[in-house]
């Protein structure tokens, strides 16, 4: 097809083409534009399936709502009061809190394992490798295995522990009140230290080895380099790992619902979510949306508080 | 200079020799429950299997094709294979997409957008799982895989580790890109996505392992059969009315072994150069 708008004449110096429209806005509103646009489908769909439920879940904790029952009522902060009533509340917040004791022996172990294999020497990264496959392996998994393995009747840790004389009958590992949490803390330690161990890894690596030789001169020990020099300079991956795994703490739920079901006294704040909110038969989501706002204000302040403690903490020490 | 006293040699030697001891130990702590999970998974049907001994006698591996075939395990994989696939498209293209301008343009509200995104780092999901949850019914998309993936097609922190990665890119690429007339569009899918492919790669497979495990969600969306993922085809076995635990430890190593073989051979992009070297010259 001919194009009317540019015929050809003999001898013409081409007529420059027209620029396309696009090309007539200046390039700085353009990239405005384009910037806008690269963001758009990011930002529709956080908007969509993690700001908006977020909001919602706000609004929600002041209704009555129910899937199941027709009328909503608007009932203010009745849920919060009614919170401060349950007694299924105030174990599951309990809980929640106890659970964080796994940050201290997350930092501790994952760090002895990284001073372990952070040199090079041979074979060091099929070590590494094999310390990190828990990291990968699927919680409900993990979880399962270690049910099996802490079976009170028939699991592989009492039978030992039986068979050696060491006990007369097996310890109740999940199915007692006073130390099923503490079984599936390990269990969560357990699966997350090689993830731990890699970032004290990088923070070794980083410290520069001037000062360790010359600490090495001055005739320090091993464990005097390590408590006094290393430790120190750590501290900021301490407080990264710190604030990482105590969010995660803060989250667990796979492995209590598989490993106790939540019974015996497990249940943690997100299990209480689950259970009030979907699980139950009467599906009181306006009720367990509250709990998500209680739990929501916990992460936060959390996170804040933790996080300035060991920036203070880190600016006093350099 | 290196004036080494026997003494000095000897403990060093001991050092070393504690090392790999421990070493070796401590594999028996974390590679050990796999090895006992798979000679559960391989125990015939009738024999004790807590057995303490990981040498099983008439090792079998029926209970993997039971459990492939009759217990569903087949259609499960097929669909966990299929929402990871799905997740892992979008995440690239969707934080890729946001990431440029991120770290490349300057605009009004940049500040503002890159906080908005990093804030969801500290929003747990469970929190408005409910809402979302009731969101995804008003979509009538309750036990559709459509909805296992939606909620987890962007991530923040894919955001974060691709912006920091187009950082990096120097400018005079796009300025050439851009005097030789390519559009903005073409500029980044052409010019800059093809450089940042070893920041994508890392992204992906953090994003596969993740969602391959993702349990609650699907839980909690997810009702019949045809549509389960793997974590709740294995929770649904271990749970049922008449534990079969072979079948449990066959149906958990049919989803874990895969990834675990997987990871060998990606290991360097969970703690090689990219995340260790780069760090000490």
């Amino acid at each position: 097809m001919q194009t009317k708008s540019r015929p050809f004449r003999r001898g013409a110096v081409a007529a420059p083409a027209p620029k396309p429209l696009l090309d007539r806005i200046p390039l700085r509103l353009r990239q405005i534009g384009i910037a806008y646009l690269f963001l758009l489908p990011a930002l529709a769909v956080m908007g969509t399936f993690q700001f908006y439920p977020m909001a919602h879940g706000f609004y929600l904790s002041l209704f009555d709502y129910s899937p199941l029952d027709p009328d909503t009522t608007f009932v203010g902060l009745a849920n919060f009061r009614r919170l401060l009533e349950d007694s299924a509340f105030y174990l599951s917040l309990m809980n929640s809190f106890l659970y964080l004791l796994v940050v201290p022996a997350i930092i501790a172990c994952s760090l002895g394992l990284a001073v372990l294999v952070e040199p090079n020497i041979p074979f060091v990264h099929f070590f590494r490798a094999c310390y990190y496959i828990p990291v990968v392996t699927m919680m409900v998994v993990v979880a399962l295995i270690w049910r099996f393995i802490f079976d009170t009747d028939r699991g592989l840790i009492n039978q030992v522990l039986v068979s050696l004389n060491i006990l007369s009958e097996g310890i109740p590992w999940l199915t007692s009140e006073a130390i099923a949490l503490f079984t599936v803390m390990t269990v969560t330690l357990w699966k997350g230290l090689g993830y731990y161990m890699v970032l004290f890894i990088v923070g070794l690596k980083a410290i520069p080895n001037t000062l360790l030789e010359a600490a090495r001169i001055d005739g320090a020990q091993p464990w005097q380099i390590l408590l006094y020099i290393k430790v120190p300079l750590l501290l900021p991956t301490i407080a990264l790992v710190s604030v990482l795994s105590s969010i995660a703490a803060l989250q667990v739920f796979d492995e209590i619902f598989i490993m106790t079901g939540g019974r015996v006294g497990t249940s943690t704040l997100v299990f209480m979510i689950y259970e009030t909110g979907i699980h139950d038969a009467s599906m009181r989501m306006g009720y367990a949306s509250a709990v998500g706002v209680v739990l929501f204000g916990i992460v936060l302040s959390f996170t804040i508080v933790l996080w300035k403690f060991l920036e203070w903490l880190t600016a006093k020490v350099y | 200079m290196n004036v080494v006293t026997t003494g000095e040699k000897r403990r060093k030697v001991f050092g070393l020799t504690l090392r790999y001891v421990v070493m070796v130990a401590l594999l028996a702590l974390f590679v050990g429950p796999f090895l006992w999970l798979f000679s559960m998974a391989i125990r015939p049907m009738g024999a004790d299997v807590y057995e303490l001994t990981l040498l099983v006698e008439n090792p079998t591996f029926e209970n993997f094709a039971d459990v492939w075939q009759i217990y569903g395990f087949a259609r499960a994989f097929l669909n966990s294979v299929l929402a990871v696939f799905f997740i892992i498209i979008l995440n690239i293209y969707i934080c890729s997409l946001a990431a440029y301008p991120l770290a490349r343009i300057n605009f009004p509200g940049k500040q503002i957008v890159f906080i908005a995104i990093l804030a969801t780092l500290m929003i747990p999901f469970q929190i408005y799982m409910i809402p979302l949850f009731i969101l995804m019914r008003d979509l009538h998309l309750i036990d559709t895989l459509t909805a296992v993936v939606l909620p987890f097609s962007v991530g923040a922190f894919g955001i974060f580790l691709l912006r920091q990665y187009y950082m990096t890119i120097p400018k005079d690429l796009e300025e050439a890109a851009r005097i030789d007339g390519a559009g903005e569009f073409n500029i980044w899918w052409l010019v800059m996505f093809p450089l940042t492919k070893p920041a994508v790669a890392a992204m992906a497979i953090f994003v596969f392992v993740a969602q391959w495990s993702n349990f609650l969600w699907p839980l909690v969306v997810l009702d019949s059969r045809e549509k389960w993922t793997l974590p709740i085809a294995i929770e649904f076995l271990s749970g049922g009315m008449v534990e079969r635990t072979q079948y449990v430890a066959a149906g958990s190593v049919i989803a874990v072994f895969p990834v675990i073989i997987l990871f060998f051979f990606l290991q360097r992009y969970f703690l090689g150069e990219l995340t260790l070297g780069a760090v000490k010259e």
